[in-house]
């Protein structure tokens, strides 16, 4: 652009103008498209609903009088369900930080514990795991009621798909982490404790989450030794009566809005944490 | 130390070449002598010793590969040598490539380290930790410094390093040039009496390289004790009191930089030397 003067800069302006309306204008046709993309989307979703909801109400009638008598006695078992998926996720995080440790010691004895503990109870069903504990257990002696069974099945399950995260979350911090700590004159256990720790954590806490809402669905299985959950009572209220299209439709729901209220919770838990380093997108 | 005939090339003492500042008669900071290192059966380091007096800035030259950077590592034992033994400041650390160390040799390791401040090629500033926490966490944590001396210093070293606005920021906020000079700021808060510089500026986009290499310089000059691995020439011959050249892991030439760089003895530093100034490097840039 050489222009100096008056006609070859008008000239210019002309020529930038022209493409400043359609810069606009690929920005208006843009967002039309990726709108309707969202339109079609939902529109599906909707459809696909609809034509559930409509092939419940045609093909059997819901019988509303029994949902109501028994929605309550159902919905008992959410906060056993919460509980023992708490309780175990709290005992698979301890496990699992124990396990990471472990697998990562340069000492080859609690290195094989974890080891053997991993492989066998990733090895294994988990529904076998809870059944093992409850029934062949009291063969050795060892005789656990139903509730604490299930968490311990639960926690030694998880912990142990946790622990190979928890390792590879340790290993994911760069090496030169340490070596800039080392460095620094600090110890192995204040440079794992101040800077391997924290940037593990962080990378561990989507996969953690993640687990949280399997462990809600999977604590399901401990209907099994008859945990009064929420599966069990759904079953419970539905199978004597003939009624498990009504009951078991509503655990479907409860179990799929859990599912949904936490996933919202931890990409929200999410968003904060990458709230607070931002920066790494922003450089 | 008083000059005899027969000592190695590394062991001149620097009041004897002309126009250093380092006091005749003054003991060596850091000594680190007959360092072997093995990767695997690859020989890395083949007897390379090295002796800094306090004030001395030194800057080990070699194409990539020669085994600088690990020379480097192996002083502060990030690298264990497979032989040889390192003085820094009165505590001597000789390899231990066979066994594990004790928990009394574990600790004064620890002691030789935080005496030995550490630069990296890239940073590795901790980036869960503000500006800030990157320097205060190790007074804190080795030294068991009170928290306010602690900031009080570190932000002391911001300033020094012309960085107090960005105390608050977070490593990942700065600009590589920005993070480099942290991590200078991050080293000498634990007042250590040798700087390790491990090509500080190899990761830098070139327009950044000189706020860090102006950092470096002004510490030079200040008296502090480095011994850096660089690329870059015209720092070399400015703030340089000798250099170290390394070839297939052997010191092939030491000496001041107008004798290493402008008029070298050895064949294989010329050659490379030659190359860099063809290339118009850095290397070929006046110095006053």
């Amino acid at each position: 652009m050489t222009g100096q003067g008056g006609a070859p800069i008008i000239a210019r302006s002309n020529y930038l103008l022209q493409y400043e309306r359609l810069a606009e204008e690929i920005l208006v046709a843009d967002r039309a498209r990726s709108r309707s993309w969202r339109i079609r989307f939902f529109i599906t979703w909707m459809v696909i609903v609809a034509g559930l909801v409509a092939f419940v109400f045609l093909t059997i009638k819901l019988d509303a009088v029994f949902i109501n008598k028994w929605i309550p006695f159902i919905l008992t078992g959410v906060p056993v369900t919460l509980f023992v998926s708490g309780a175990a996720i709290a005992l698979a995080i301890v496990l699992a930080t124990l396990g990471a440790l472990a697998r990562i010691s340069s000492n080859p004895i609690p290195n094989a514990i974890a080891s053997f503990y991993v492989s066998f109870f990733r090895g294994t069903p988990l529904l076998l795991q809870i059944l093992f504990i409850y029934l062949a257990l009291p063969q050795a002696g060892i005789v656990i009621p139903e509730l604490p069974t299930g968490i311990l099945a639960l926690g030694l399950n998880y912990g142990a798909y946790m622990t190979e995260i928890f390792r590879a979350g340790i290993q994911a911090v760069p090496p030169g982490q340490r070596e800039a700590a080392q460095s620094l004159g600090m110890s192995d256990r204040t440079t794992f404790r101040r800077i391997i720790v924290p940037q593990a954590f962080r990378i561990v806490t989507p996969a953690i989450g993640n687990d949280f809402v399997a462990m809600l669905k999977d604590s399901s299985l401990i209907s099994a030794i008859a945990v009064q959950e929420l599966l069990w009572r759904a079953q419970a209220a539905g199978r004597p009566t003939l009624q498990s299209m009504q009951t078991l439709l509503i655990a479907a729901l409860v179990y799929w809005t859990m599912t949904i209220l936490f996933s919202f919770g931890q990409s929200r838990l999410e968003r904060r944490m990458a709230a607070g380093d931002r920066a790494v997108a922003r450089r | 130390m008083t000059p005899t005939a027969a000592r190695a090339p590394h062991e001149v003492h620097p009041a004897e070449i002309p126009g250093r500042l380092v006091k005749p008669g003054s003991e060596p900071i850091l000594r680190a002598s007959g360092i072997e290192k093995f990767f695997g059966t690859h020989h890395v380091l083949r007897g390379c010793s090295m002796t800094v007096f306090p004030g001395e800035t030194v800057t080990i030259l070699g194409r990539s590969g020669s085994g600088k950077s690990t020379f480097l590592r192996c002083l502060n034992f990030l690298e264990e040598p497979s032989a040889g033994t390192v003085d820094i400041a009165g505590i001597t650390i000789a390899a231990e490539p066979l066994r594990s160390r004790s928990r009394d040799d574990l600790a004064r390791l620890r002691q030789l380290r935080a005496r030995a401040g550490m630069v990296f090629q890239e940073f590795n500033l901790f980036p869960h930790r503000s500006v800030l926490g990157n320097l205060i966490e190790a007074p804190i944590h080795v030294k068991g410094e009170p928290h306010a001396q602690a900031v009080e210093r570190a932000e002391s070293y911001l300033e020094r390093v012309g960085l107090i606005d960005k105390r608050n920021e977070y490593p990942a906020r700065l600009s590589g040039g920005q993070r480099q000079r942290v991590a200078i700021a991050r080293a000498l808060t634990m007042e250590p009496e040798v700087l390790l510089f491990d090509e500080p500026t190899s990761a830098l986009d070139p327009s950044l390289v000189g706020e860090v290499l102006k950092v470096m310089e002004s510490l030079a000059h200040e008296g502090r004790t480095m011994v850096v691995v660089t690329h870059e020439m015209a720092f070399a011959k400015e703030a340089a009191d000798r250099v170290y050249f390394m070839e297939e892991g052997r010191f092939v030439e030491i000496g001041p930089p107008e004798q290493v760089i402008d008029n070298p003895q050895d064949d294989l530093t010329r050659q490379f030397l030659s190359r860099f100034l063809r290339a118009g490097e850095r290397a070929a840039a006046p110095t006053a």
